[in-house]
């Protein structure tokens, strides 16, 4: 394994910290100031991010203007811990990888904020809002800019705390706290994965530095690398929404849209995508590690497509579309090669044209008093032109119609995966992808179709649909514009630009099938989902879900990954609970009585909540005692014998 | 008939603890002599008094390496940071119990022995001064944590077990409010404990029997060139242990905390979940490090599933809590299973980075408990969870120390929490406790999730009618709070002082 090398920040570099500096200390004004910042809160939010954008610029072509060999800064700011064997620094990289990282994170959340400004103004705590997304932004950039895994794991816990913080943020409905908990818990096991995976670094490696733990790579056993590679893929895969954790992620679309759009499509979820590119030394070290990768997204890009195509709710469909073009990124990252650069390209195509189509949606349901079911739109692309422009080229790219961004970024990954080594793989990989694009074609058609076309299944009574302000559509215009041209610019630029990181592009490699035919078959199938998907509805759809087969009522219920996670995660869980609080005596006090005590108080009620008697307590240290007592003399007999 | 020799006594090694028993029976005397209306001042005066002259004679001190009175006393790099610990979180501590402003007359009881209910107890339980006889207790258990964590022998361990638990069960009766939880919660702290502590000497006992000695360093030798029965040995070992995991609050010897917490006053609960918790793992260490460490092999699986246990017990019911000051203490056992980590893995990092958790800990907790005794109503403190929602609308700058605080008991990076926990972990790996490991993470994340729902429910929820109003902290209180979130911050940022002071005194004599 080559040795890496991280080249120290000099001069205008040097100052990358400002970077998460800036909306950390905008975040920290909002929070601390309180009412007093609410009437100028929300512009604070908004600049601060985009300063960072500006100084993300400069960096980042100041970076440009170094040599290839030494594309990097890297810039240690204090010794975290140093302690013996134990040496974490306070440090930050900026390279290739993380400069097109901070450039999307800050451009696409600037347009964001900007829209949110729009978005929330009717939100008595705007305020708030904008201190828990500028937060989350902060988070974000100190994941991408760590120079360690223990920094990563920083922004890793932020972005998790902001996103449960901006998730529950409409506390009212019950179904936002549910979907806080829920996306909280299924992230907790991902970041499990990763903490441990942090550890077994420190055991094998003795540092989490990146540059030493990749120069080390070479030097450790296949196992080691394989658990490594799949603890970490573990905690990808609970950030990015993949299988087997991909429940949250749409349940998670009860926040604010403009949460959605940056944090749930275009950022955070893509962190997973991050963290597998970067360790990327790690993932090409081992060859069954890339296998339950790229199994891992293939499955769960078809996974998202199929439930995808079921769904009615605006936010949902869009939702399970980020599960499936995710899992395009980690089918990709797992090809290893020249298909990271691949991959990341398509996660910044995807960032463009997803968050357009989320603040389009946005818009949409601005204009439609927060309705969101697609059977009760329709016509819509009269009273809100501009909406459905932009819209419709976030559709176009999706779906991946040459010459806007999808197609650049999507087709390449389709023939990424017709080129594995093994034919097996190659054409299963290969059609999974493909069978993917014209599923995608078909869902988003669909989606596009209900929302602005065929007839208006709204009424003037209770519904007047209307085009959104300025401050909405103008993001929305910018956007459009990434999602159109972005695509071409980037599939010829970013591999280059990332060469440093992944390493030079190796030889082309001959597929099962020549570049040629995929290309054609892509294109046709995209148009023949698109197409059958404008056939069936274009004339609108019932007002409610229709009795279906068993494909579709499946797909309706999430392929039953929701029954499955009760029946395996959920209910032993409670049961455990309630077992524990059994034992426990006492446990049960706040469900019933606490609440009675607190609102009666008096010593009297309260004594009666203490039911818990001390012959109980005994007893049970008596038991543990016994334990603890026998199993050192079992453990001094069975030496004995 | 032998002459009788007196042992070498090294007076520098037992200053803080002869200073502060002074300073203890000095405070009994000026109960008599000084008026009720000064005594309040003169008492917290000369109790931080007496911790600041004890803590400078340590730091005078701190380059001493010695055993003393014929073994009876081990002055060692632990023995002067845990004492320097203890003293510092109880000098905080001592804020807390001083407060006087927040509630007319303080958070304890003009007189403790007047029953519950009866007219007397109606007319003094609001705005009688309450009683001063609580800087006494607290000194006197001071100085027995002091000697605990510096014992070098399990009697010595033992009589200074005694000599710091009778005051804090009387101490637990003391509330102003809910007496009669305060006095239940104090009875059944005093029956567990004697009970705990009968566990205890039988094991002394034992060991007695199989070394022939009692100096942990006589048990030491006694494991390396058995002569005796090692059935002696476990038995001794598996007793005297329980002794120490109930002070330390291990499953399945918690089960006191959490109604001792609750019912304690908050000033109380915050001293024990601070000062208490760095009393009995120092001892703990001192222990397993010193005597046992030649069947380690033995001891760390069974030690390591009573971490186990602890861990889940403490944050699988800390979910299902809706008091705060009992959700406080389950996590306070969880965090004990965490600790449990760091002691077993049995190498220097272990002994220094348990002792860097103890100090991140015992700050946080402090801060958290002096929240708690601020969010009150008429009826005292209001701990029900359902009464904390909205207060961040009411008192944003009171929810955000609280919120940075659970943070960091959330072991959120930044924080002290991040820091102490990773160095336990990290300890963990080092000594090949991989398994305890994996538990704990998985745990901490588990517990993460009582934490950040209570953030959110400051943050999140609208204030109602039935939201306390949040009493302006007293000059005491604001310090011990201030100090408490400076420390948080301090060590989850730069940590490395801290560190680097629990490597330098991680080396026990024997």
């Amino acid at each position: 394994m080559e040795q890496v090398d991280y080249a120290p920040a000099t001069g205008v570099l040097s100052s990358i910290w400002l970077l998460v500096a800036i909306p950390l200390a905008s975040a920290a004004i909002l929070l601390l100031l309180g009412r007093r910042a609410d009437k100028w809160g929300h512009w604070l939010g908004v600049l601060a991010v985009a300063a960072s954008f500006v100084l993300g610029l400069i960096f980042f072509i100041k970076l440009g203007g170094l040599d290839a060999e030494h594309r990097s800064a890297q810039l240690s700011l204090f010794d975290f811990i140093d302690v013996g064997s134990l040496k974490v620094d306070f440090g930050l990289l900026f390279d290739p990888l993380s400069g097109v990282f901070v450039l999307l994170i800050t451009g696409v959340g600037s347009l964001i904020h900007l829209y949110a400004v729009g978005y929330m103004e009717h939100d008595a705590d705007r305020r708030r809002f904008f201190a828990y997304f500028n937060l989350f932004v902060a988070a974000m950039l100190l994941l991408v800019l760590g120079n360690n895994y223990v920094m990563l794991y920083f922004g890793w816990e932020g972005v998790g705390v902001a996103s449960y913080l901006l998730i529950s943020f409409w506390y009212t409905r019950p179904s936002a706290a549910t979907a806080g908990k829920k996306a909280f818990l299924m992230n907790r096991v991902g970041d499990a994965g990763l903490a441990v995976g942090v550890f077994l670094m420190f055991t094998t490696v003795g540092s989490t530095q990146y540059d030493k733990v990749f120069s080390s790579v070479g030097g450790m056993s296949a196992t080691v690398v394989l658990v490594m590679g799949l603890l970490l893929l573990l905690g990808a895969a609970g950030k990015s929404g993949q299988f087997p954790l991909q429940a949250w992620l749409p349940d998670a679309m009860e926040g604010p849209t403009p949460v959605s759009a940056l944090i749930h499509a275009a950022t955070m979820v893509t962190a997973g995508v991050y963290l597998i590119a970067r360790s990327n030394p790690i993932f090409t070290a081992n060859e069954t590690l890339q296998l339950v990768v790229v199994s891992v997204g293939a499955l769960t890009l078809l996974i998202g497509c199929v439930i995808g195509a079921a769904k009615d709710d605006i936010k949902r469909v869009l939702a399970w579309s980020t599960v499936s073009q995710i899992g395009y990124m980690f089918l990709c990252v797992g090809l290893g090669g020249a298909a990271y650069a691949l991959a990341i390209v398509h996660l910044l195509a995807h960032g463009f044209f997803k968050a357009n189509m989320f603040l389009g949606a946005g818009s949409v349901m601005h204009g439609m008093h927060d309705q969101v079911d697609i059977r009760r739109f329709g016509a819509l692309a009269k009273p809100m032109r501009i909406t459905w422009i932009t819209f419709a080229t976030g559709w176009l790219a999706i779906i991946g119609i040459p010459p806007l961004s999808g197609f650049f970024s999507k087709e390449p990954i389709i023939a990424a995966a017709f080129e594995r080594e093994s034919t097996w793989q190659a054409w299963t990989f290969g059609m999974a992808a493909l069978i993917g694009a014209g599923l995608t074609a078909f869902y988003m058609t669909r989606l596009f179709v209900l929302t602005f076309h065929g007839p208006a299944r709204w009424t003037e009574d209770n519904q007047h649909p209307h085009e959104s302000p300025k401050i909405m559509t103008i993001p929305l215009i910018l956007l459009a514009i990434g999602s159109v041209g972005a695509g071409y610019l980037m599939s010829t630029t970013v591999p280059d630009w990332l060469n440093p990181v992944f390493g030079e592009e190796q030889a082309e490699a001959t597929g099962v099938l020549s570049h040629t035919v995929i290309t054609i078959l892509s294109i046709l199938v995209t148009l023949i989902g698109a197409g059958l998907a404008w056939a069936l509805f274009r004339r609108g759809t019932a007002l409610a879900p229709e009795p279906a087969g068993i494909v579709v009522t499946a797909a309706r219920r999430n392929l039953y990954t929701d029954a499955f996670n009760e029946a395996v995660f959920e209910r032993p869980g409670i049961y455990l609970t309630r077992a524990l609080v059994y034992l426990d005596n006492k446990g049960v006090d706040g469900l019933v009585n606490g609440l009675a005590a607190g609102v009666g108080g008096g010593s009297g009620r309260l004594r009666r909540l203490q039911t818990g008697f001390v012959r109980s307590y005994a007893l049970s240290m008596l038991t543990g005692a016994m334990l603890v007592v026998g199993a050192f003399l079992a453990i001094q007999l069975g030496w004995l014998a | 008939m032998g002459e009788l020799k007196l042992p070498a006594i090294d007076y520098g090694a037992l200053a803080p603890m002869l200073i502060l028993f002074g300073v203890a029976c000095a405070g009994v005397l000026v109960e008599v002599l000084v008026p009720r209306r000064l005594r309040n001042v003169v008492q917290l005066s000369l109790a931080l008094l007496g911790v600041v002259a004890a803590l400078t004679v340590l730091i005078v001190n701190r380059n001493l390496r010695i055993v003393t009175i014929g073994g009876a006393v081990a002055f060692d790099g632990p023995t002067i940071f845990l004492q320097g610990a203890i003293l510092v979180l109880g000098g905080v501590s001592l804020l807390l119990i001083g407060e006087r402003s927040v509630e007319a007359g303080g958070a304890f009881v003009a007189q403790a022995a007047v029953v519950v209910g009866s007219d007397r107890d109606g007319k003094q339980s609001t705005g009688q001064p309450g009683l001063t006889e609580v800087y006494p207790l607290a000194a006197f258990a001071l100085g027995g944590m002091l000697l605990f964590v510096a014992a070098n022998d399990l009697l010595t361990m033992f009589v200074a077990l005694e000599v710091f638990s009778l005051p804090l069960y009387l101490m637990c009766a003391l509330a102003r409010r809910r007496r009669l939880l305060s006095q239940e919660a104090a009875l059944k702290y005093f029956l567990l404990g004697s009970y705990a502590s009968a566990f205890f000497l039988f094991g002394v006992a034992l060991l007695y029997g199989y070394a022939g000695g009692v100096q942990l360093s006589v048990v030491h030798d006694a494991v390396a060139n058995p002569q005796h029965s090692q059935l002696l040995l476990y038995g001794g070992l598996g007793l005297v242990a329980i002794g120490l995991l109930f002070k330390s609050a291990l499953a399945p010897f918690h089960v006191w905390t959490p109604d001792v917490y609750q019912g304690a006053p908050t000033p109380i609960t915050a001293f024990m979940a601070a000062c208490t918790k760095v009393a009995a793992f120092g001892a703990l260490l001192r222990v397993l490090y010193v005597a046992f460490e030649g069947v380690r092999w033995d001891f760390q699986p069974v030690l390591g599933t009573v971490a186990v246990l602890t861990m889940f017990v403490g944050s699988i019911l800390a979910v299902t809590q809706t008091d705060m000051k009992r959700l406080l203490a389950y996590s306070s056992i969880a965090n004990a299973g965490y600790l449990m980590v760091g002691v077993l893995a049995l190498n220097d990092s272990g002994l220094s980075s348990t002792m860097l958790y103890l100090v991140a800990y015992g700050f946080s907790v402090l801060g958290a408990f002096a929240i708690v005794s601020l969010v009150r109503d008429s009826d005292g403190e209001a701990t029900h969870l359902s009464r904390w929602a909205g207060i961040g609308r009411k008192s944003p700058l009171l929810a955000g120390v609280f919120t940075l605080i659970l943070l960091a008991f959330a072991g959120i990076p930044l924080t002290s929490g991040f820091t102490a926990k990773f160095a336990v972990f990290g300890a963990a790996i080092e000594g090949g406790q991989t398994w305890l490991v994996i538990f704990g993470v998985i745990s901490s994340m588990l517990i993460a999730f009582p934490y950040l729902r209570v953030v959110v429910l400051m943050w999140q929820s609208e204030p109602g009618e039935s939201t306390p109003a949040v009493s302006i902290p007293g000059f005491l209180t604001s310090a011990a709070l201030g100090l408490g979130v400076l420390v948080t911050i301090a060590l989850g940022v730069f940590p490395a002082p801290l560190i680097d002071l629990t490597r330098e005194a991680s080396q026990f004599v024997r």
